[in-house]
């Protein structure tokens, strides 16, 4: 038998760590792109688009991951798509994010004022331009520190992706776990990695908020 | 290519389907329950505690709410055992779901007795009361009523996170499902049903607790 010392088990950690950022990044840039293209969908009050919304982050946020992830790895196995779990994770956790996206984004932008969009109507921008120029700069400002904050959740979300197949953090955890009998050591060092990705993100959001509200008193 | 559904596979394990749904309310009712009294208690630790007791209610908030679930879970299913602590698959998971609940809890009622106005707290000194009364019957109850809709939807998440306790042999919703599939190979349709029963569930539960707690839990006088 190999004989793990204390530096293989974090190395191997260390290594693995790496696909838990690349898909939490993956989730969060396709998140981001979805969340807004459904934001502007919203915005533009595309007949249908706010009953599917509201349904889209019901349906995502009223049911677990776990499930999204078990749905996403069968379900595109079903429509005849070659699944790997690189795939399904980063479409489960894509969709995920978009849907808590979409609804704090919504939020940003409900809180800019009606009076912009009226102002930047009477200037004959068209609703592209109102959008672009008036109320997004400004629905931003709002926006950044809890989507910053929800990129924690984002992290934390990965270690999920483990489950079906997908070698992360976790998944490596459990797998030298089986190789070195050593549960706590392996799991209390996988809980620490979290902690190294995540605290300083909850920080830099926490910061973000505080300055926002002191521009606001 | 036709893509052939084969619900009625899986609706025939509804018996299965039934004891799922009934280990995932009573798990989360449990964790709850529990989890509330810890984050109240930490709650005042953090906003009135002494100083160690600060530090430490803050320790234990940080380091929950910045790492993973299912990493707290094997953390208490496969790590605590090694400790000397042997738990069952259903004690795990009501731990690590209160431990869980406990931190978010937490801060979301600190929020709200933070927002406890001053006046609030001088009328209580003026009526004699100690500090524990006045935490108790003066600064609790309306600091629970300005956060129920978090707390409800908090606890509504950790519900939907124990579909992960499945994984350590946890008999709940989401392990059925997985039982079902390994028995008829219909695993989209399985899921597809377990989804739409935690999305009931989510539902149901928000409406239930939005009932309950201003009946029962903070009064609904104002």
């Amino acid at each position: 038998m190999v004989d793990f010392t204390l530096w293989d088990i974090v190395r191997n950690l260390l290594l693995a760590a790496r696909w838990t950022v690349a898909l939490s990044l993956i989730a969060f840039i396709g998140g981001g792109i979805v969340g807004m293209a459904l934001l502007v969908a919203r915005t533009a009050r595309w007949p249908g688009a706010e009953a599917f919304v509201a349904g889209y982050v019901q349906l995502f946020q009223g049911t677990p991951l776990l499930m999204q992830l078990f749905l996403a790895y069968f379900g595109l196995a079903l429509f005849g798509y070659e699944t790997s779990a690189w795939t399904a994770a980063s479409v489960a956790l894509t969709l995920y994010t978009s849907a808590f996206l979409v609804e704090i984004w919504r939020g940003c932008v409900a809180a800019v004022p009606r009076g912009q969009w009226e102002a930047a109507q009477s200037l004959a921008l068209n609703f592209g331009e109102q959008l672009r120029y008036v109320v997004l700069p400004q629905a931003t400002r709002i926006a950044i520190a809890p989507t910053v904050g929800f990129l924690v959740q984002v992290i934390k979300g990965t270690a999920l992706a483990s489950v079906i197949g997908f070698v992360e953090l976790t998944k490596a955890g459990t797998m030298i776990t089986n190789a070195t009998f050593a549960p706590f050591l392996v799991y209390s060092c996988v809980a620490l990695m979290y902690f190294a990705l995540c605290f300083p993100v909850s920080l830099y959001a926490r910061t973000l908020e505080r300055k926002l509200n002191a521009n606001h008193r | 290519m036709g893509i052939e559904l084969d619900f009625p596979a899986v609706l025939a394990q509804w018996p299965l389907l039934a004891k799922g749904v009934l280990w995932t309310l009573g798990l989360t009712a449990l964790s709850a329950v529990i989890g509330l009294l810890l984050g109240t208690a930490c709650a005042w630790a953090r906003s009135s505690g002494p100083l160690a007791l600060r530090w430490i209610a803050g320790t234990y908030v940080e380091l929950i709410r910045n790492t993973p679930f299912i990493v707290q879970l094997f953390f208490v299913f496969f790590g605590l055992p090694a400790a000397g602590v042997k738990l069952t698959p259903e004690i795990a998971s009501v731990i690590a779901m209160v431990i869980n609940l406990g931190a978010y809890a937490a801060e979301i009622i600190r929020a709200g007795i933070e927002a406890t106005p001053k006046g609030q707290l001088e009328a209580a000194a003026s009526l004699a009361l100690s500090r524990v009364q006045t935490f108790l019957h003066v600064v609790l109850p309306p600091a629970l009523r300005k956060v129920w809709p978090a707390l409800t939807s908090q606890i509504i998440i950790v519900m939907l996170g124990s579909a992960v306790c499945g994984q350590i042999s946890t008999q709940e919703l989401s392990y059925a499902a997985n039982l079902i599939q390994s028995r008829n190979f219909r695993a989209f349709e399985a899921f597809i049903v377990a989804t739409g029963i935690y999305l009931l569930l989510s539902i149901g539960v928000r409406a239930l607790l939005n009932w309950v707690g201003p009946r029962y839990l903070f009064g609904g006088r104002r």
